[in-house]
């Protein structure tokens, strides 16, 4: 017997025999906050993230070039930021290893926690957004969602083979609670809202 | 959060050493009162460590409190993980159909030692020699780092508890902050002898800096990936890993190899039900909405390769305790850890097992009756663990239940046997009960036998004794209310 | 209404004056208190180590002091817990199911049964602390445990509230467990007296010159370490408050 045939057949043998339902999950967003954006920028910036302040109608990633300008070695995913690195020719994840900078969009926000779903899509190279110092999210303010409920009912957890929340910058408490910003991963989160691009019809 | 840490500290200052943990020999029942007054008895240690775990429940607390249908979530999560539990092999069967169709790889193993060889063959067949890592409590009940060891791939742990840890060769003493017991100094002279950094600098900022400094390079350099999961969605396919660091991100996304090690607990049925254990789990940790890094498994990128493992190793046979099966619902949150003030004032390592704290009380006599014997006495009962549990486990019953048990099981000291049937012959008969309490001044000394036969020493050798009165109750009623019956 | 009183082991040894408190208080109430000379211990010190077999002739025996009763009243939280929840190594006849459910502990007792609205003849101008044990805090229900997200509501809080003169203070951990737990003082003695240590010098830091509770147990052991570390704290049962006790 396999023993996976034998897992099965233990665990079939020792089935508690109660009447155990699957209950119902409500969503509990009938009382949202005011304002979505307000909310899940608080709780970004409590969770150690930054929400760039806004910037100029005419050129509104302008935010995003500030903190650039003095960047090392920037890696764009994103149309609207050029980067010396482009994610589309990189092979091998290694290579993301001395970006200072990576630039990316998420799919959407959660405004309960402050967190950002980056899929592996949006990424092009996964690790780009562990190896990178620092690490900057476009994200469009009309796709924040309430609360984790309303999360994970949208598709991105059925279409993608890696979904990732991030919320705020990578951190650790593991020495006498001390909280570290950029343990292992980037060491600051920073997030502009900023509208997705249209959809280029040809 | 401020940091009061030291600069660097003069050469001769004097620094508590580090209390280990639990005397181990075989299979002989650990002490875990013997570990615990050495805790105590560093008190330092005991301070910080305590304080440290109190603050994460009172950050709980605050989360509680935040959120109106608190006590309705640990309603729903206790549910779903005990509908799952009794389906469990429709939904292991589920999530391998729904994994295999994404491209994951799916082996089984019955207990420690065919996961730490399922692994070896995996990693010997891709030539990996070096496995980077993320926490998993299951891979320490495997022994999996002494396994690999043995067989000359050299494992890394990325999380900066873990990796502290094992540099210090020691194991992990909580399930969530593996190395709360130590203090700055303690971390600065593993990092100094292993790492080679400043022996009397324990700056906490400096010692993180150097751990990912160190750290970084054996990450791109790792052949093969390995993380646990904190929950596994039979429905899509997924599996899912919460961690602060982004460390199972960084074990997953690099190497072109991704092993995941998953107790098969770990199963929900749907999507829709992963958010009440995700909104749950670091709320009960660290009293942190979320963790810094959630992150959905479903398949490999293309040109890697992705397994899954799902170890048996004990839990199908829990499955089958009527009074026990239910602590299968746990996933992990060292809530009962935080909030046990036992585990404050003992240390996790005190209690000699994986899992430490309250469930590892219920837990661990299922790995090891004999060697465990002892742990569901290291508890007073207080039931504050079952009131933070998440998934509303009913920590202290069990404890009580297996107190019971290892009677039945003759796991106790033969002297305690002896006393117990003497205290219960003694109190199911008035005169002799009689007898013995109103002997003048034996009255301290047969105050319910059981409490001192092992001599007032133990009861006076921190606490003053209590004082005898002039008279009993009985006596005084006898006296006063004459023969009014 | 006819009451057996219920009245501990460790308290018929160690604490009479909070048993005689009980007594006068219930016949406060005009209530008739009847004390069967027969009885022992409700079995909690062999069941709680593991021992249910040798506590069921001591259970048995509790039983057949207590038939024939209205209510069985207790000034002690972890023996009536063990009572309506753990009483289970005697078979489980009508009459025992019976008498399990009509044991209460005295503060329960004041609060849902008699329903006392007013201690007229209590003072006890003093700052005190409240130690709620773990028996009757998370075993029967007395009050809110800190863990839960439920209302606030404390019956012994309502009682005292009722005392002149009285100030409650709190302490930082208002419910963490004091260290007693029965056989894991000995067994575990660092451990329980660290706790008992932590627990005196915080309600010390609070101001509390008194810490009263409802389970004689744990003010034993609070005493013993208080006294060990020289901590000035003093101890009382809420029994001797509400009958009436001077400072």
């Amino acid at each position: 017997m396999s023993s996976r045939e034998a897992i099965l057949a233990s665990v079939r043998a020792n089935l508690p025999k109660v009447e155990r339902p699957l209950p119902v999950v409500p969503h509990f967003d009938s009382n949202p906050p005011a304002s979505l954006i307000d909310a899940f920028g608080d709780m970004l910036k409590r969770m150690g993230g930054s929400l760039l302040a806004p910037g100029p109608v005419d050129d509104p990633l302008a935010p995003v070039r500030a903190l650039l300008a003095e960047s090392r070695l920037i890696c764009s995913a994103v149309p609207e930021i050029a980067g010396e690195r482009d994610p589309a020719t990189v092979t091998e994840p290694r290579a993301l290893a001395d970006v200072d900078h990576a630039v990316v969009r998420a799919a959407f926000g959660v405004a309960e926690t402050g967190s950002v779903l980056l899929t592996d899509t949006d990424l092009q190279v996964n690790s780009l957004a562990y190896l990178a110092q620092h690490l900057i999210v476009l994200l469009d303010p009309a796709d924040i969602v309430v609360n984790l409920h309303q999360a994970y009912a949208r598709p991105e957890f059925r279409e993608h083979h890696y979904a990732a929340f991030h919320t705020g910058p990578s951190a650790t408490a593991d020495i006498e609670g001390v909280l570290i910003l950029g343990a292992q991963g980037v060491r600051s989160l920073s997030v502009l809202l900023v509208p997705k691009p249209p959809v280029n019809r040809t | 959060m401020s940091d009061s840490s030291s600069e660097r500290r003069p050469e001769n200052q004097v620094v508590e050493p580090q209390p280990r943990g639990a005397r181990v020999h075989g299979d002989r029942p650990i002490d875990q009162a013997e570990a615990a007054e050495r805790f105590i008895a560093a008190p330092l240690h005991q301070k910080q460590h305590d304080e440290r775990l109190w603050t994460l429940r009172s950050r709980r607390d605050g989360e509680m409190h935040a959120m109106p249908e608190w006590e309705e979530m640990r309603a729903l999560a206790a549910a779903i993980k005990e509908h799952t539990l009794t389906h469990l092999d429709k939904y292991l069967e589920m999530f391998e159909a729904n994994a295999k169709a994404n491209g994951i790889q799916v082996h089984w193993a019955k207990d420690g030692d065919e996961h730490n060889r399922i692994v070896q063959e995996i990693l010997e067949r891709r030539g990996a020699k070096t496995l980077i890592k993320s926490k998993s409590m299951l891979t320490e009940e495997c022994r999996f780092r002494e396994h690999m060891a043995k067989v000359g791939i050299e494992v890394i742990e990325t999380d900066l508890g873990e990796r502290i840890q094992q540099l210090d060769d020691e194991d992990p003493s909580h399930v969530v902050v593996p190395a709360v017991h130590k203090l700055r100094t303690d971390v600065a002279k593993v990092f100094a002898e292993k790492l080679g950094t400043d022996p009397n600098d324990s700056n906490i900022y400096h010692l993180a800096e150097a751990q990912r400094q160190a750290t970084r390079p054996l990450i791109l350099n790792a052949e093969a990936g390995m993380t646990g999961a904190n929950f596994v969605v039979a429905e899509t396919g997924t599996f899912v890993v919460c961690t602060n660091e982004g460390n199972a991100d960084l074990s997953a996304n690099v190497p072109n190899l991704h092993i995941a090690s998953i107790g098969i607990e770990k199963l929900i049925p749907r999507l829709e039900d992963l958010p009440v254990f995700i909104r749950m789990l670091s709320r009960s940790a660290l009293g942190s909405p979320i963790t810094q890094y959630t992150s959905h498994f479903r398949g490999p990128r293309a040109g890697g390769e992705m397994h899954v493992v799902l170890v048996d190793n004990g839990r199908s046979e829990r499955l089958g305790m009527e009074k026990f099966w239910t602590s299968l619902k746990c996933i992990r949150c060292g809530a009962c850890m935080n909030t046990c003030p036992v585990y404050r004032r003992s240390g996790g390592l005190s209690y000699g097992a994986t899992y430490s704290g309250p469930i590892g009380l219920i837990i661990d006599p299922t790995f090891n009756a004999r060697k465990y014997s002892n742990l569901p006495f290291s508890s007073t009962l207080n039931g504050s663990c079952t009131n933070v549990c998440p998934v509303k486990i009913n920590i202290h019953e069990q404890i009580y239940a297996w107190r019971q048990e290892m009677v039945r099981e003759h796991e106790t000291p033969f002297v305690k046997r002896a006393a117990m049937k003497a205290a219960g012959a003694v109190l199911s008969r008035p005169a002799i009960y009689r007898a013995a309490v109103e002997t003048g001044n034996a009255a301290i000394g047969s105050l319910p036998r059981f409490v001192i036969y092992n001599g007032l020493n133990a009861w006076g050798k921190h606490r003053e004794v209590p004082h005898a009165p002039a008279e009993t109750f009985h006596q005084w009623y006898k006296k006063n209310r004459g023969d009014k019956k | 209404m006819k009451v057996g009183l219920f009245i501990p082991c460790f308290i018929d040894a160690y604490f009479p004056e909070v048993g005689i408190a009980t007594l006068e208080l219930l016949e406060r109430f005009g209530i008739e208190v009847v004390y069967p000379r027969d009885q022992t211990c409700c079995g909690q010190p062999m069941a709680n180590s593991g021992f249910e077999k040798d506590a069921a002739a001591t259970e048995a025996l509790f039983v057949r002091n207590f038939s024939g009763f209205d209510y069985i009243v207790g000034p002690s939280g972890s023996c009536v817990h063990h009572v309506r929840d753990h009483f289970t190594a005697v078979e489980q006849t009508g009459d025992v199911t019976d008498i399990r459910a009509r044991t209460y502990e005295l503060v329960e007792f004041l609060h849902d049964i008699l329903k006392v609205d007013a201690f007229p003849w209590a003072r006890f101008p003093h700052k005190v602390g409240l130690h709620n044990s773990c028996g009757t805090l998370r075993g029967l229900h007395h009050a809110r445990p800190s863990e839960l997200h439920e209302p606030f509501f404390s019956k012994p809080e309502a009682l005292l509230a009722k005392v002149e003169g009285l100030e409650l203070v709190t302490p930082s951990r208002p419910d963490e467990c004091c260290g007693f737990g029965g056989t894991f003082s000995v067994f575990n003695e660092a451990v329980s007296s660290k706790m008992g240590y932590d627990k005196v010098q915080d309600h010390a830091a609070a101001g509390a010159e008194y810490i009263v509770s409802a389970d004689n147990s744990c003010l034993m052991h609070q005493r013993g370490c208080a006294e060990r570390i020289g901590v000035p704290m003093k101890f009382i049962h809420i029994a001797q408050i509400l009958n009436g006790a001077e400072a």
